[in-house]
């Protein structure tokens, strides 16, 4: 029996966690990596178990790497979806979670489009609550498989420097890794558009640079953002191919890379904007390793947070 | 009937008094003051030894939700609030529903306070016709019918020619306009003040520069029309600035602040609690800073505040769908006293002047000081007494504070309106 050192009732945000205890999440997930390898993908550890996935925003990713954790480990999974954004006023958040836990769920993984929707339901309900993303603030299951990514390949985080491009204001994912990536020591530079670029940036820890030879240069890892031109009504950037031109990571501005660049991507890619093809494909990228990893990670998250 | 208040230390800036005298109130009216009033045969005595006795206290800024959202905040539990607080008087503001922009809602709310008020109400009239922005109403009308300045505040008056054209006719009837001060098109949609803390909670945010143009164009308007101008709920620190700047010049100007926007600061936003989502947002501690300052030397006139009742399911939600504001009736007196008095900010007299003088001379509310023949409006202050922050023992029907288990020092323990002693907690 794996004991388990991990503390919390819910998993909100990296910020909230410790270096050690992002160490203890990175080591665990290595157990059920093997599970995924097997011919018969299952383990009995969590059987009678339920895991609801509420998602109040769509994903395919998050929520189909949930649900296949959650069933190796022998969880009886529901998807539930539910459009919140309308202003008619309808149940409020609290009571669709709350009629939720009455049916005796043990774990509530959710992805809500406004920050702090999660950390408030951690707040009223008893049962485990994980952030799958909750609007610009953390992703914390994602930057898990980030650092766990960049564990396999860089073994050490000192010293390592780490580039994170793209809509870093309004990025869920950078503000997990950042804070991940400097527990654990890393270097973290940020880059994009000034207009990208959120308010008082230097609070994150990063480094900021709106020139991006300026964050390839010497980096170890290159993580690039997904970017979303319809967010803040067009005004953040003029065109995709405005930022292609401008921001695209592509052979070209890799020419002067280090050669052991990782190259990263939370998904999915809007191929030939942020990350040109060949580049996506090419042989610096581990981004569908990032995703095998990420069912191994939520299946260690939901093993720790299930009681 | 007659009232013998005893002992207390008047403390009235109108009339400059600051001493230990007995008043005695006959038929809602003071009507002698002096030391060691005899006791007539049917007097009621109210000993207010250790106690403080003001002019009565005047919030400028409140919303009560009637007509229309009665089940958040209505006139009888709005009016009970206000004398919980130590309020004799309020002005309340147009956002109800209908919106109150005809001289018909106007009257409504004054019938409703004659039956069932436990103090005085003044309504502000909207300034444009169902708060669009776009026509302006019938100020005339309105005004006649008992509204007392006029606002849209909800919104920002956002069409410079309508804000123009208000202040020019206002000046015909001698009121005031007072301004929601915000660039919609920099703050529309975004939840909290923008700084570090926005940045890393991932909230949309917008920048006190939102405010400080706004203000700043109101200030031009006031000064182009010689218009009489309010700036409402003021939280940031170049709209201090400017202000104090636009007074130098004589521009007829005056402006409030709110009891939660000069006690707290963004960081309360860190979790996400609902109860700290305002508009304006809570700023940074830079910004509280500039407001105790403008308090100090008098640029900010007035304390309001700001009173917005809220329904508890309608908090029950994520922070973005959180609407915006907060109660204060009932722990507005406390916080001035708590934070601004005991802490050395203002004098005793000069916090007592933020809920008289200053609101009176804003918007022409009657406030006439304590003097034999005027009406006995009263608020009576206990400086030392605990008051601990619990909102289920609110009058107000909304319980939606960010003060939740403060423990002030200072409290209203009695408010008098028209000689009758609507709210007594002397112990």
């Amino acid at each position: 029996m794996i004991t388990k050192n991990f503390a919390k009732k819910d998993l909100l945000s990296i910020s909230d966690l410790s270096s050690e205890e992002i160490i203890f999440l990175l080591n665990q997930t290595d157990s059920f990596r093997e599970v995924n390898e097997r011919d018969i993908k299952k383990v009995p550890t969590l059987r009678g178990k339920t895991v609801v996935n509420l998602f109040f925003e769509a994903s395919t990713r998050t929520r189909a790497s949930f649900e296949i954790a959650g069933k190796r480990l022998s969880a009886d999974v529901i998807n539930l979806s539910s459009t919140s954004s309308s202003s008619r006023k309808g149940e409020t958040l609290r009571d669709t979670a709350r009629n939720i836990e009455a049916m005796a769920t043990d774990v509530l993984v959710v992805r809500h489009p406004s920050s702090g929707a999660p950390e408030y339901l951690g707040r009223e309900l008893s049962c485990a609550v994980i952030n799958a993303g909750d609007g610009c603030h953390e992703h914390p299951t994602q930057a898990l498989l980030d650092l766990y990514t960049i564990r396999e390949h860089k073994k050490e985080f000192k010293d390592l420097n780490v580039s994170i491009v793209g809509d870093i204001a309004h990025s869920r994912v950078a503000r997990s890794d950042i804070a991940g990536l400097l527990k654990l020591g890393a270097n973290v530079t940020v880059c994009g558009p000034s207009t990208m670029i959120p308010a008082k940036a230097e609070c994150l820890g990063a480094r900021v640079t709106t020139n991006l030879d300026d964050a390839i240069r010497d980096a170890d890892v290159l993580i690039t953002l997904r970017i979303q031109l319809e967010r803040g009504g067009g005004l953040a950037f003029p065109s995709a191919r405005e930022y292609a031109n401008t921001f695209g990571i592509n052979e070209d501005r890799l020419a002067n890379a280090n050669s052991d660049l990782l190259i990263m991507h939370p998904g999915p890619i809007n191929r030939g904007i942020e990350m040109s093809p060949n580049v996506a494909d090419g042989p610096f990228s581990v981004i569908l390793e990032q995703v095998e990893y990420g069912v191994a990670c939520r299946m260690s998250i939901l093993y720790l947070l299930s009681g | 009937m007659s009232l013998l208040i005893k002992n207390g230390r008047i403390v009235d800036p109108i009339k400059g008094t600051d001493e230990i005298l007995d008043l005695l109130v006959e038929y809602g009216k003071i009507t002698e003051i002096s030391k060691n009033i005899r006791k007539k045969s049917n007097s009621e005595i109210l000993d207010a030894s250790n106690l403080v006795v003001c002019p009565g206290f005047i919030d400028m800024h409140v919303h009560f939700r009637e007509p229309g959202q009665e089940y958040k905040e209505d006139i009888q539990s709005g009016t009970s609030s206000a004398v919980a607080g130590g309020f004799t008087a309020v002005a309340c503001m147009a956002n109800t529903e209908p919106v109150n922009d005809s001289s018909s809602i106007t009257e409504k709310i004054l019938n409703k306070t004659r039956e069932v008020g436990s103090c005085k109400v003044y309504p502000i009239g909207a300034v444009s016709v169902g708060l669009k922005g776009e026509k302006i109403s019938e100020l005339s009308d309105q005004h006649f019918a008992g509204a007392i300045a006029f606002s849209d505040d909800g919104y920002p008056i956002k069409d410079s020619f309508l804000m123009r054209s208000a202040l020019e006719y206002s000046k015909m009837l001698g009121v005031t306009i007072l301004d929601h001060a915000e660039d919609v098109s920099l703050s529309e949609g975004k939840v909290m003040h923008e700084g570090t803390v926005s940045t890393t909670l991932g909230l949309s945010a917008n920048p006190d520069a939102s405010e400080d143009i706004c203000v700043y164009r109101d200030l031009r308007l006031a000064e182009l029309t010689g218009g009489k101008l309010h700036i409402l709920h003021v939280s940031s620190k170049g709209a201090v600035d400017l202000i104090r700047n636009a007074k130098k010049k004589d521009v007829k100007v005056t402006c409030e602040v709110t009891p939660h926007h000069f006690s707290l600061t963004d960081e309360k936003i860190r979790g996400f609690n609902s109860s700290f989502k305002m508009a304006p947002p809570l700023r940074d501690e830079k910004h509280r800073i500039a407001l105790i300052e403008g308090l100090k030397d008098g640029t900010i006139d007035v304390i309001a505040s700001d009173h917005a009742p809220h329904d508890q399911a309608d908090l029950e939600v994520e922070f973005d769908r959180v609407p915006f504001g907060v109660v204060g009736l009932e722990t507005a007196v406390s916080l001035a006293l708590d934070r601004l008095v005991h802490e050395g900010v203002l004098t005793l007299s000069e916090m007592v002047s933020k809920f008289t003088l200053g609101p009176s001379n804003a918007i022409g509310i009657p406030c006439h000081g304590i003097e034999e023949g005027s009406v006995a409006d009263l608020t009576i202050l206990d400086l030392e007494k605990k008051y601990t922050v619990i909102p289920d023992n609110f009058k107000s029907r909304a319980k939606n504070t960010p003060f939740e288990g403060w423990e002030l020092k200072g409290c209203p323990v009695a408010t008098i309106v028209d000689g009758k002693i609507e709210m007594q907690n002397i112990k």
